[in-house]
């Protein structure tokens, strides 16, 4: 039995045999997840005509707003992607979402992980962006054929490159195991980062695409006896009341995705190379 | 009608499949410290009061299965189980004369050495643990023994007689 743990631990061996079980378990999950569909159905069914229709007015303004921004946002993309034309760099991609549901969540106290309802059947695969309305919420570690296992980004083994939105200043955010703090690392005591600070993605490893906010910077504490600052700051995402996610495809996965939506969303990381500088908007 | 014998496996396995849907029951991220541990409570039961029926093995295997419903890793639930089992086995002449709340007391201690070996583990996986949260478990496990006693004995009388 110990040799299994220190196996399992510390070798990838036992990886595909989970893989292969994975199907084993979801219908566990979806056996608990009934009464949370029923109570969906239930909301859905006996709802009176007077709260439909002001959750129908209250959309509508939501819209009306959503429109507002998104004329902006045009025109502010048409321009970035001139100006990244003078800076001979690659143009805006569109990112296309899945929709996604929640359908547990993992038992296990210490770990923040989420089990959704797509598979590989669905296009999903190891290491995808997972986003909610509001903010990154993680990252897909484990794919079923029609469930997958999301591991949070306030779990104490995640990490994630991210920037200020201020002023670029660039740093990892790491989960402390509790589900409303992310601490930064290894922040020189002189940066430049305050209370109230967005984080988003950075795009850099290439994992996350850039420009998703990540957290919020709560606090900052300059410990002079320390060498780097203690920043902590709080996720973005409604880690624990999400219940519709987004699974993010880049450009390049977008073509096998049944189903997917597109969605304008943040550019790609710039690159040198001159041969990949392509003109032309979006 | 199927045999008393065969009856008391179909038994076992329904008591086992309930508690693994229950140990991957949805909680509040900040609750599931509290959820009892529903599969080691029916292991317990089985072998202070049937303690042929249920052999390590099975435990094993049970074990492992949970290890992969709730994704930790390979080996954490089993050990676990197979050591809660065998201090059962040593001890289960004595414990079944106990009072209910005594015996309580004792899957208290039982459910505290197996959360020990699961943060072990968990603590080799990279998840340290701080504080004396891990023995939530062995609380709301020794507070709901009364009512998984209640349950089991009385489903046994029920149908294995």
């Amino acid at each position: 039995m110990m040799v299994l743990v220190v196996v399992g631990l510390y070798t990838d061996r036992l990886e595909p045999l989970r893989e292969k079980l994975a199907q084993l378990v979801t219908p566990f999950y979806q056996i608990t997840d009934v009464p949370g569909r029923v109570n969906d159905w239930r909301k859905d069914t006996f709802v009176s005509q007077a709260d439909l229709k002001i959750e129908n007015e209250a959309l509508k303004t939501e819209l009306l707003i959503h429109q507002r921004k998104l004329q902006q946002l045009a025109s502010l993309a048409a321009e970035n992607v001139r100006l990244r034309q003078l800076l001979n760099a690659s143009q805006m991609l569109q990112d296309t979402v899945l929709i996604a549901e929640l359908i547990g969540v993992s038992p296990n106290p210490l770990s923040h992980k989420v089990i959704i309802n797509r598979g590989t059947k669905d296009g999903a695969f190891k290491g995808q962006p997972v986003l909610d309305a509001f903010g990154l919420m993680g990252q897909v570690i484990e794919v079923g054929e029609t469930s997958s296992t999301v591991l949070l980004i306030s779990d104490s083994t995640h990490a994630i490159p991210v920037q200020v939105n201020r002023n670029g200043v660039r740093a990892i955010a790491e989960g402390t195991g509790d589900l409303n703090s992310l601490s930064l690392r290894h922040v020189s005591a002189n940066t430049d980062i305050r209370a109230g600070d967005l984080l988003v993605s950075s795009g850099l490893g290439e994992r996350f695409p850039v420009g998703y906010p990540v957290a919020e910077v709560l606090q900052v504490v300059r410990d002079p006896g320390k060498a780097f600052l203690t920043v902590i700051a709080q996720p973005m995402a409604r880690l624990d009341r999400s219940r519709h996610l987004l699974l993010v495809f880049a450009d390049r996965d977008k073509a096998s995705v049944p189903g997917a939506l597109s969605l304008p969303a943040a550019a790609t990381s710039i690159s040198s190379s001159s041969s990949s500088a392509v003109s032309g908007g979006r | 009608m199927l045999s008393p014998q065969l009856n008391l496996y179909v038994i076992i396995a329904f008591s086992f499949l309930v508690a693994l849907v229950l140990s991957v029951y949805p909680l509040p991220m900040d609750m599931r410290w509290w959820r009892p541990e529903f599969v080691l409570l029916v292991a317990i039961y089985w072998i202070f009061f049937m303690p042929l029926t249920v052999s390590f093995i099975l435990l094993c295997i049970l074990g492992l299965f949970q290890d992969l419903l709730e994704g930790v890793p390979f080996g954490q639930h089993s050990l676990g189980l197979v050591i809660v089992a065998y201090i059962c086995i040593l001890s289960y002449q004595r414990v079944r004369n106990f009072s209910i709340w005594r015996q309580s007391g004792w899957i208290f201690v039982l459910v505290g050495v197996a959360q020990l070996t699961d943060n072990w583990v968990q603590g080799m996986a990279g998840r340290p643990l701080s504080g004396i949260q891990f023995l939530y478990p062995a609380l709301s496990s020794a507070l709901l023994w009364p009512v998984c006693h209640w349950w089991l004995n009385n489903m046994t009388h029920r149908y294995h007689h």
